[in-house]
């Protein structure tokens, strides 16, 4: 019972599972359909370049994804949806761009790959695919439970020259406009995303970054603790939506 | 990353006379020319200014394309299925990369 009242707490800060709206909600009806349209949707073309970066074997082992885990389509479905998990290696949370570098230089023997470079997100993208329509299921691991409770707190830290935190805009003001544009309520459920501004996909841990530099704050360094810690609130706040990727914003 | 990364979306099989869409995406950056980089150095254009669709050797679509276009240029058309055959796709760019794929149609 007082574990449920932890998870309770942790997930009531947003709004109940029925209340939660994905940011595809907010967007054009000509981007929806871009993100609807698997062979209109830019994000598409990182998947399709995971899906052979998947079956490319690599390193001093000269193994490929698929030599351990087989299809993707098979061993990849709803890990996305689980993701940010608890790493028994570094003992602490780690997430899915985490894991396949950890992959590579664990296993593969071979160089991380760099952040936001497109073959990590080609295979982020791949992978994350796989989980497309299965809702947001975060594991109930006592572990994690300290750095969620970081994430939270992270979330609600008024940071940056204007002094607000991610809750001024994404829980406030979730519906309203910032500069023309409508602000989502912050569910990261279709990651990587191709984001029409970037005219390219890009990760959550980019997204953030945008965010984080808009409050004139300085941003958390890629692969940073906050930034997994923040990816892991945001997944917990989310649990229930459908997994998107490829999503389309603008 | 080694091939191109292109998607072309043709149906399979069509009757006679009728009328289809083809959808093509490719990844490109689309570098306009008109930003500057670090130093205020102009970055290079870099853009697919040319696009050809064929249909069993003929040309049926064709387009120029400007430094207005987004990166990753999405073009949808349509044709007549006039006969089975292969559809040929054909992207060229600035610095003269050709990238190029095909489609097989089966036309009763």
């Amino acid at each position: 019972m007082k574990r449920l009242c932890v998870v309770l707490a942790l997930l009531s800060s947003g709004a109940v599972a029925s209340d939660k709206r994905s940011g595809v909600e907010y967007v054009s009806p000509e981007t929806r359909a871009l993100q609807a349209d698997d062979f209109a949707n830019p994000g598409m073309l990182w998947v399709g370049g995971g899906e052979a970066l998947w079956n490319e074997a690599v390193g001093q082992t000269k193994k490929s994804c698929a030599s351990c885990h087989q299809d993707a389509k098979q061993t990849m479905k709803g890990v996305a949806a689980r993701y940010p998990v608890f790493d028994e290696v570094r003992k602490r949370p780690i997430d899915l761009q985490g894991r396949i570098n950890q992959c590579r230089v664990r296993r593969q023997k071979a160089a991380a790959f760099a952040f936001e470079s497109e073959a990590l997100l080609s295979l982020s993208a791949y992978i994350a695919h796989q989980s497309r329509g299965m809702p947001v299921t975060p594991p109930r691991d006592e572990r994690l439970w300290s750095y969620i409770e970081n994430g939270k707190e992270l979330y609600f830290r008024r940071i940056g020259q204007i002094d607000i935190n991610c809750a001024s805009c994404h829980d406030a003001r979730a519906g309203q406009r910032l500069s023309g544009n409508l602000i989502p309520e912050a569910h990261p459920t279709g990651y990587p995303i191709y984001r029409l501004e970037w005219q390219s996909a890009g990760s959550l841990q980019r997204r953030m970054r945008g965010c984080m530099t808009g409050v004139r704050a300085e941003p958390y360094a890629y692969g940073s603790p906050e930034m997994i810690n923040l990816e892991l609130y945001l997944m917990n706040r989310a649990a229930g939506l459908p997994i998107e990727t490829p999503a389309v914003r603008p | 990353m080694a091939a191109p990364r292109i998607m072309v979306n043709v149906p399979k099989t069509a009757a006679r006379g009728e009328i289809v869409e083809i959808k093509t995406l490719i990844a490109h950056k689309m570098e306009t020319g008109h930003r500057m980089g670090l130093n205020g150095q102009r970055i290079p254009r870099d853009i697919i200014n040319r696009f050809e669709c064929t249909y069993n050797g003929a040309l049926v679509f064709a387009a120029d394309l400007f430094p207005a276009v987004s990166a990753n240029p999405f073009i949808a058309f349509t044709t007549v299925a006039v006969a089975s055959g292969t559809l040929k796709f054909r992207w060229v760019d600035d610095h003269g990369k050709v990238s190029t794929t095909s489609a097989k149609i089966t036309v009763t």
